[in-house]
């Protein structure tokens, strides 16, 4: 059809525009004209015979994997009419909340600044650049005295102003209606139910294996297992992004996970150049320093300015001391644009465990964030957007679990207040870190964040016995402060496909 | 393909509902919109395009140019195409819509006037509407985009005509503008997709306090 055809080759139209600026497409260049010298390749079937080499050399999956990479990235494009801001967020309503959000967070760092009487940047002097150069590989354990700051925000401060989101549209009345959500979430976002999650994540229902249950020490390792690392092994071989996406939906052997990250956010192999402001000298990480050096690589990369494109968030300005309103001083702060909040530094922490190169490190968050964790600290009503999962969880709850949900409500304890902490964060710092791994390497196969909030629906689902007998939100808390112990995959194997309801 | 707007004028939106107006609670939830074209000849309708607010379903009459002078009928084109999948939730309820000539079920030319009929089942909105609605007709085919053959393929097989005197040999100049047109292309293309790197101002980044703008 007309429509279709124009739909496609808008799309294509919009991802040769984004590859022709990056690295792969000068190496493709370079490729080709290497190529030339070849015996195989004749002036009369130039074209043909260059596609041919492309393909036995491995370019073309090269290719292919960046295509796919966009596409799991970008949102389509939009209607030719629609404004950039509907990219970022196509509700009005959110936005503006998004927009009132972000002016509080900026009075908040304002006023710091000016109580502790400190600018916002300026360039390290000579003397404190040397001594930053000699202190760089024990940044972790010598850092300047920040007893004074607060953290610029915390989850709960956000999980208030999620609470208080209302559309102006809709029925907002105190009379209870049909579509009352006892919940603390009132915005009508589009959620899915049990039948629809059993559908999207077929594969961890109980007839498919899965790591983080069939690889356990009484399963021998010959029904599931050794075929599973097998394939695994087969799947880094052949370098295709989304063949490893979809296998790694049961799973991530540990020894692989490293690789198989790397390939399905199409991270190259090729060291970048990470521009690191304070020092260009070799460095040694040791493990306590990754988070620090990381997060300041971090704040300071303009690459991750991009993805404001589809984020609702806008990144902070600010003006040249002494330029204040003129166009050409005014720069993004932080350079990257993302103000972190308490707690930010739990979603570089896990990754530490599987790559110890400094750039692929550095890299691999990077494309996390991009992806998917800016979801979790900005007001959108995208599918994985936190006010989503938010709503995904307490509507799980109230449907599945009516009367754990009921008591709860009823002494005090709204689920989400606890669960909040957990989704905000990814889980990061409450799961054991392989069974994190394991969570997350669902996030990345399934391109979605939503298994959190099945996830944080399932562990109150598992306490639900001791639950029913709290009296108080602080007893709740308790029966709900420890998920060390807790074996994910089977927690959601359960919940979704195993359930009597 | 080329589009025209043609100017029209939207009238405001007419609620039915059944009994009394005044004493009755609940909201419509049928409006009508319609939508005439003053000063225009009956024009033959490419494209219409807006901006949803929490219509969930949206049905479309046409009423065309009859010749002589039989009355004119409304005739539906579009029956109840969905806007919104589920209409209690917000899937759909801002997107930016546009409806094209095939879809319509019936001929689009010589168009007169229309009615749009907007529904919304949900009790649960306060209002629903459509906004910046427009109306395209087909505009002038526009010139081809794509590179003329006489310009891609400099080396023909029929005989080359007599070149005239003092005249640069055709083939040379076709394939040097080719490779002008190939550098102006890759510069347009690099030049929104290159990454800056850069976050200060000449070597500056001293900076007091964030803007509120």
């Amino acid at each position: 059809m007309l429509q279709e055809e124009s739909d496609l080759s808008l799309i294509i139209a919009q991802i040769v525009q984004k590859l022709k600026g990056s690295n792969l497409y000068a190496q493709l260049e370079r490729q080709a004209w290497a190529c030339l010298q070849r015996p195989e390749i004749r002036l009369e079937s130039l074209k043909e015979d260059i596609k041919e080499f492309f393909k036995a050399s491995g370019w073309e999956k090269k290719l292919q994997n960046a295509v796919y990479s966009e596409l799991n990235v970008y949102p389509l494009p939009s209607h030719p009419s629609a404004p950039p801001e509907h990219l970022k967020e196509p509700l009005v309503y959110m936005r503006k909340a998004q927009g009132s959000w972000e002016k509080r967070i900026l009075k908040s760092l304002n006023s710091m600044c000016t109580e502790l009487s400190i600018p916002l940047a300026r360039k390290r002097p000579v003397g404190e650049q040397k001594e930053l150069l000699n202190k760089w590989n024990e940044m972790g354990t010598d850092e300047p005295d920040l007893s004074l700051f607060r953290p610029v925000y915390a989850p709960k401060d956000f999980l208030e102003v999620l609470i208080n989101l209302r559309n102006p549209n809709y029925e907002n009345g105190d009379s209870l209606s049909f579509r009352t959500h006892l919940g603390l979430i009132q915005v009508p976002l589009k959620v899915k139910d049990i039948p629809e999650l059993k559908e999207c994540f077929v594969e961890l229902g109980l007839n498919t294996g899965q790591l983080g249950i069939d690889d356990s020490t009484q399963v021998p390792p010959e029904l599931f297992e050794n075929e599973h690392v097998r394939i695994g092994q087969k799947v880094l071989v052949q370098q295709d992004s989304a063949a490893a996406q979809q296998y790694i939906r049961q799973g991530s052997p540990t020894a692989l996970r490293a690789e198989l990250w790397a390939l399905i956010l199409n991270i190259s192999s090729q060291p970048e150049d990470v521009k690191l402001t304070a020092s260009n000298d070799d460095y040694y990480f040791v493990f306590e320093d990754y988070l620090y050096q990381v997060l300041l690589c971090f704040s300071r990369d303009t690459s991750v300015l991009s993805h404001f494109a589809y984020n609702s968030a806008s990144p902070p300005k600010s003006y040249i001391r002494g330029k204040l309103g003129l166009e050409e001083y005014a720069v993004f702060y932080p350079p990257n644009g993302v103000i972190p909040f308490h707690g930010f530094s739990m979603y570089v922490a896990p990754l530490c465990f599987l790559y110890h190169e400094p750039y692929k490190l550095y890299q691999i968050f990077r494309e996390m964030y991009v992806r998917f964790f800016f979801r979790l600290h900005s007001i959108s009503s995208h599918p994985s957007g936190i006010v989503s999962l938010c709503l995904l969880f307490e509507t799980l709850l109230q449907t599945y679990l009516p009367q754990l949900f009921y008591h709860l409500r009823e002494i005090g304890a709204q689920p989400l207040r606890i669960s909040f902490k957990w989704m905000v964060r990814a889980f990061s710092g409450y799961l054991a870190t392989d069974q994190l791994l394991l969570l997350w390497d669902r996030i990345l196969g399934y391109n979605s964040l939503e298994i959190l909030a099945v996830l944080a629906a399932a562990v109150f689902a598992f306490r639900a016995v001791n639950l029913m007998e709290v009296t108080s939100l602080a007893a709740a808390e308790a029966v709900l402060a420890d998920l060390s112990t807790l074996k994910v995959m089977p927690l959601l194997q359960i919940f979704l496909f195993a359930t009597v309801t | 393909m080329s589009r025209v707007l043609v100017p029209c004028h939207v009238k405001s939106t007419v609620a039915l509902q059944v009994g009394d107006m005044r004493t009755s609670q609940g909201r419509p939830g049928v409006l009508v919109v319609d939508v005439t074209f003053p000063n225009v000849a009956p024009f033959e309708l490419q494209e219409i395009t807006f901006k949803n607010y929490y219509t969930a379903f949206l049905s479309i009459r046409v009423r065309h140019h009859t010749p002589l002078h039989t009355p004119s009928k409304w005739v539906t084109c579009l029956r109840d195409h969905c806007l919104m999948p589920d209409p209690h939730s917000e899937e759909g309820a801002q997107e930016y819509v546009s409806l094209f000539k095939h879809q319509m079920l019936c001929d689009m030319s010589r168009v007169l006037e229309l009615r749009l009929i907007l529904r919304q089942p949900s009790p649960l909105w306060l209002s629903f509407t459509v906004e910046e609605l427009q109306i395209y007709q087909q505009g002038p085919k526009s010139p081809s985009l794509t590179f003329p053959k006489w310009l891609s393929h400099p080396v023909s097989n029929e005989q080359p005509a007599p070149r005239l005197e003092g005249l640069p040999d055709p083939s040379r100049v076709s394939s040097e503008v080719q490779q002008m047109w190939a550098l102006t292309e890759m510069i347009r293309a690099s030049h929104t997709s290159t990454r800056i790197g850069r976050f200060d101002v000449d070597g500056c980044y001293d900076l007091n306090l964030l803007s509120y703008t």
